[in-house]
C-alpha cells in the first residue's frame, strides 16, 4: 500500500465526480440518520443498504457505505445531548457532559462543538490513513490477546476516576454492569450462564437496551415523579458555541484524534471504548476536572473527536488487510467482498483507483457531514424547549422503538424498561452511571480476552507481564487504580467534614 | 415538530424494510403465490449472507416470486434457527442453516431447536478447513508439525471460530488421529481468528478455505481435511492423502420448518437445486474460496445423520 499524491489526486478527481458525489451525499445523509435514530446503528444502516450493490458499480456504492459509517459518527451524539438518549454505545460519554450542557441552555452548543470536533479528528485521521496507512498497517497484528486483556483491563480501571468521589458506588456499579454482560453464551464455548433456563436470556442482554433504559428511560421516569415542565432550567439560552467554547476544546479535540485514531487501528477496540478513554483523559488533565459531568464542554468535545477518529483509523486494517474492526466495517467488507474485491495489500495494486477514490471522497463525505450538520444544530437544540409533557413521551417512544430495532425483539424492549427502572434508581441514590455502562461494554473482551490468553500461557498470569504492550498497559492500569485510591483517600481527609453527598 | 414527525416516518420506512413479511392469508394451490422470506442467521456481510445475496436473485427467478432477505442474528445462528422451527411451516419462510452448528449446538446444550427440527431442502456451498501455519513459520510439512506437537505437548496452540464448532471438531479428531496433546484457542468469529494468527498470536490454525482463499500470499497450507484437493490451492496436499482420515467442512444449506409438506420441499428443492448448477452461481462461489454444491434433499439428510454419529464419538470425551 504506497502512497503517492499522484493516486490521491486522482482519488480526488474521481471522488468529485457528480456520481459519486451524489452517492457520498447519500451516504452522509442516511449515516446521520441511523446515528441520530436510537437503535439503528451505522452496521444496521449500512446492511439495510447492501442490497444497493447490486445495482451500483463498485466505486460509489463502496463511498456511501463508508459514508453511513462515518455519518453516523456525527449524528450518534445528537440524541445523547437534546434528550440523553445514548443511540450507540459510544455516544455515552458524550451524554454525561452534553445533556448536562442541554440542561443549561447550552444545547446548541454542546451539539456545534460536537460536529465541528467530529469534522477535525476525521479529518486528521484521515490525513493518518492516507499517509501512514502501510506504517501502522502492522499494529493490529501486534495485538494479541494477552495485549487484548491488558488494553480492556486499562479501560476497566478507568472506573475509578469515572466514579468521582462515590468510589464503592462506582465500583458495585461496574460490577453490576460486569454482571449484566455475562448474561447469555459464553462468547467462545456458548456455554449459557446466568439464564435461569430461559431462551430469551440466552442470546444476552443487549447494550443498547442497557444503556436506553439507563439513560433515557431513567431521566424521564425521574423529571416524572418530580413534575418537571421544561428540560432547560435557565432562561438564557445559547444557540451557538463561543470563541471562548472553541479555544478550550482546542486541546480536547487534537488529544482525542491521536486516542481515537491509535485505539482505532485495533480490531475489536470499537468507537465504544476510545470515547470512554478520551472522555476520561480529559477529565485528568483538566485543570478543574470538578466541571466534568456538570456540563464541560471538553467533556463533549473529547468523545465527538475520538470516534471520528477510530472510524477514520478503522480503514487502515480493512484495506491494508481485509480486517474489520467493528461489526460497521465487517459489513463493509462484505460489500467489498460482493464486488469481487478482496480488501489486503493486492488491492491496492489491483484496484487503486477505487481505494483512493474512496479515501478522497471521505476527505469530502467529512465536509458534507459538517455542512450538514452545523445547519440543523439550532433545529435539534429546540428540542430541549418542547415542554416535557410532550417531549417525555416523545423520549419513550423513540426509546421504545430504538430498543425494538436492535434485533426487532420484545425481549430487547422489556430489557430497556427494567433498566430505566435501574437508572432511575441509581438517580435517587446518587449512583454513578458512567463506570456501569464502562464495565459492560468492555465486559466481552475482557472475558474471552482473558479466556484466551490463559489457554495460550496455559494458566500462567506471566503471559500479562512477560509480554512487552501488555506489560505496558497492565502497568498504566495499576498505576491509575493506585492513583485513584490515593487521591480519595487524600481528599477525604482534607474534606471530611464537607458535604459527603456523592 | 413536522420535521421530527419526518424523522420518525423515515424510521419507520427503515424498520419496514427489514422486516417485510407478508402475512399468509389464504391456502393457495400453486406454491409460491407470494414473495418468501430468506432468513440469514448470522450478520450481514457474512458468510452465510453473502451466499443468500447470490441466490437472492436466481431463485427469483427460478421461483417466480420475490425473495426478501431477513435477518435473524444471534447465539452463533442459534436464535435464528429456533426463529425457524417455530414459523408457520408453509414454505413461505426459510432460513440458510450451517453444518455443523445445527448438529453440535442441540448437542451442547438445550437451544430451543433440535436437530431433526431443521429440515434441510439441500445445501450449495461447502467451506472445508484447513490446518495451516504461517508462510514464514519453520514448519514446512504435516509431519514436521505432528512431530512439534509431539515434542512440545499442551503448548502447541491452533486457533478457530468458536468452541463446539466445526473448528473444535477439526481439532479433536487431530489429536484423536496423531497422539498428540494440542490446545485448541477459540475466538469469537473468523475474523478475530485470522487476526491472531496473522500476528502469529497462535501457532497455527483450521482456517476456513475461503479465509485462507484471502490471505493466500501469508499461510503455508499443511494440508485440507478433504476427501480430495481443494482447487483454489491445487498444490496443498489434504490430510488424507498424508495418512490423516478427517473430513471437515462448514456445508451452508437452505432449511425449512418441521412439518413442511413435502410437495413444497420438492418445489423449493428443484427451483434452489437449478440455481446451484447455475454456472455464473458456482463460478461465484468458487471465485470467493467456497465449493460449489447441490446436494438434495434426501441426501443432506442423510449426511446430517451421518455427521452427528461422528460428533457424537467425538465429543463423548468433552466436559459440557
Amino acid at each position: 500500500m504506497l502512497f503517492s499524491w499522484e493516486y490521491l489526486f486522482a482519488g480526488f478527481a474521481a471522488s468529485v465526480s457528480p456520481e459519486n458525489l451524489l452517492w457520498a451525499l447519500v451516504g452522509c445523509f442516511i449515516g446521520t440518520l441511523v446515528g441520530v435514530l436510537p437503535g439503528i446503528g451505522p452496521s444496521s444502516g449500512i446492511a439495510i443498504l447492501l442490497p444497493l450493490t447490486t445495482m451500483l458499480p463498485p466505486t460509489p456504492a463502496i463511498i456511501m457505505l463508508a459514508a453511513i459509517y462515518y455519518g453516523a459518527m456525527y449524528g450518534g451524539s445528537t440524541t445523547a445531548i437534546v434528550v440523553n438518549i445514548p443511540g450507540e454505545a459510544s455516544s455515552v460519554p458524550t451524554a454525561i457532559d452534553g445533556y448536562e450542557m442541554a440542561k443549561q441552555g447550552r444545547a446548541g452548543a454542546a451539539l456545534a462543538i460536537s460536529a465541528i470536533s467530529s469534522f477535525v479528528a476525521g479529518t486528521l485521521g484521515l490525513v493518518g490513513l492516507t499517509l501512514f496507512a502501510p506504517a501502522l498497517a502492522g499494529f493490529a497484528l501486534a495485538f494479541g490477546p494477552p495485549e487484548y486483556f491488558a488494553l480492556m483491563f486499562m479501560g476497566l480501571s478507568l472506573v475509578v476516576s469515572l466514579s468521582g468521589r462515590a468510589l464503592l458506588k462506582g465500583l458495585i456499579g461496574a460490577c453490576l454492569g460486569l454482571l449484566v454482560s455475562l448474561v447469555g453464551q459464553n462468547p467462545l464455548t456458548g456455554a449459557s450462564r446466568l439464564t435461569f433456563g430461559s431462551l430469551e436470556l440466552m442470546s444476552g442482554i443487549n447494550f443498547i437496551s442497557l444503556i436506553i433504559g439507563l439513560f433515557a428511560l431513567g431521566e424521564v421516569f425521574l423529571n416524572l415523579e418530580q413534575q418537571v415542565q421544561l428540560l432547560v432550567d435557565k432562561k438564557k439560552i445559547q444557540w451557538m458555541p463561543t470563541w471562548a467554547d472553541l479555544r478550550q476544546c482546542w486541546g480536547a479535540i487534537l488529544r482525542s484524534t491521536g486516542v481515537g485514531f491509535f485505539m482505532g487501528l485495533l480490531p475489536g477496540c470499537a468507537p465504544a471504548v476510545t470515547t470512554f478513554v478520551a472522555y476520561d483523559l480529559e477529565r485528568r488533565i483538566s485543570k478543574t476536572p470538578e466541571r466534568f459531568g456538570k456540563g464541560a464542554i471538553e467533556g463533549v468535545a473529547a468523545p465527538e473527536g475520538a470516534n471520528n477518529a477510530t472510524s477514520s483509523a478503522g480503514f487502515v486494517p480493512l484495506f491494508a488487510f481485509g480486517l474489520p474492526t467493528g461489526p460497521a466495517l465487517a459489513v463493509l467488507l462484505g460489500g467489498l467482498m460482493m464486488y469481487g474485491l478482496q480488501p489486503g495489500p493486492l488491492l491496492f495494486k489491483t484496484n487503486p483507483d477505487l481505494v483512493w477514490a474512496v479515501i478522497a471522497s471521505m476527505y469530502v463525505g467529512n465536509v458534507i457531514c459538517l455542512v450538514l450538520n452545523l445547519p440543523l444544530v439550532g433545529m435539534w437544540a429546540r428540542i430541549a424547549v418542547i415542554p416535557f409533557y410532550i417531549l417525555g413521551p416523545l423520549i419513550i417512544i423513540f426509546s421504545v422503538v430504538g430498543a425494538y430495532s436492535i434485533r426487532f425483539l420484545m425481549f430487547d424492549v422489556w430489557m430497556a424498561l427494567v433498566f430505566g427502572v435501574v437508572g432511575y434508581l441509581m438517580r435517587k441514590l446518587k449512583w454513578p452511571m458512567a463506570p456501569m455502562v464502562l464495565a459492560s461494554v468492555l465486559a466481552q473482551m475482557l472475558e474471552t480476552s482473558l479466556q484466551q490468553s490463559l489457554l495460550i500461557s496455559q494458566g500462567s498470569l506471566a503471559i500479562f507481564f512477560t509480554r512487552p504492550i501488555a506489560a505496558a498497559f497492565v502497568v498504566l492500569a495499576l498505576a491509575s487504580i493506585v492513583r485513584g485510591f490515593w487521591v480519595q483517600i487524600k481528599e477525604r481527609r482534607g474534606e471530611a467534614l464537607a458535604d459527603g453527598d456523592d | 415538530m413536522k420535521r421530527k414527525a419526518l424523522w420518525l416516518m423515515l424510521a419507520g420506512m427503515m424498520l419496514g424494510l427489514g422486516l417485510s413479511q407478508a402475512p399468509a392469508w389464504a391456502q393457495e394451490k400453486v406454491f409460491p403465490s407470494k414473495q418468501v422470506t430468506y432468513l440469514v442467521c448470522f450478520d450481514p456481510g457474512g458468510q452465510s449472507d453473502r451466499g443468500a445475496r447470490v441466490y437472492q436473485a436466481p431463485l427469483s427467478a427460478a421461483l417466480g416470486q420475490k425473495v426478501i432477505i431477513d435477518y435473524k442474528v444471534g447465539g452463533g445462528g442459534a436464535l435464528g434457527w429456533r426463529e425457524l422451527t417455530r414459523t408457520k411451516p408453509d414454505g413461505y419462510t426459510f432460513a440458510g442453516f450451517n453444518i455443523p452448528h445445527i448438529i453440535l449446538q442441540p448437542m451442547q446444550q438445550d437451544v430451543g431447536y433440535r436437530t431433526e427440527q431443521i429440515v434441510p431442502i439441500m445445501v450449495f456451498q461447502r467451506t472445508p478447513l484447513a490446518l495451516a501455519v504461517l508462510g514464514t513459520s519453520p514448519i514446512k510439512t504435516l509431519p514436521e508439525f505432528i512431530e512439534h506437537a509431539k515434542k512440545n505437548p499442551g503448548t502447541v496452540t491452533i486457533g478457530g471460530s468458536g468452541a463446539y464448532s466445526g473448528y473444535h471438531m477439526a481439532v479433536l479428531r487431530f489429536e484423536k488421529l496423531t497422539g498428540t496433546k494440542i490446545t485448541y484457542v477459540p475466538f469469537t468469529g473468523s475474523a478475530p481468528q485470522m487476526t491472531a494468527f496473522l500476528g502469529g498470536h497462535v501457532n497455527a490454525v483450521f482456517g476456513a478455505s475461503d479465509d485462507l482463499t484471502r490471505f493466500r500470499d501469508q499461510v503455508r497450507v499443511l494440508g485440507f481435511a478433504m476427501e480430495e484437493r481443494f482447487p483454489g490451492f491445487p498444490d496443498a496436499p489434504t490430510l488424507k492423502e498424508q495418512g490423516l482420515d478427517m473430513m471437515e467442512a462448514v456445508d451452508r444449506g437452505v432449511a425449512v420448518p418441521p412439518n413442511t409438506p413435502l410437495p413444497i420441499i420438492k418445489k423449493l428443492e428443484e427451483a434452489l437445486i437449478k440455481v446451484a448448477n447455475l454456472p455464473e452461481v458456482r463460478e461465484e462461489m468458487i471465485r470467493q474460496g467456497f465449493i460449489p454444491m447441490a446436494m438434495g434433499h434426501e441426501e443432506t439428510k442423510a449426511h446430517i445423520v451421518k455427521m452427528t454419529a461422528i460428533y457424537k464419538e467425538l465429543t463423548a470425551n468433552l466436559a459440557k
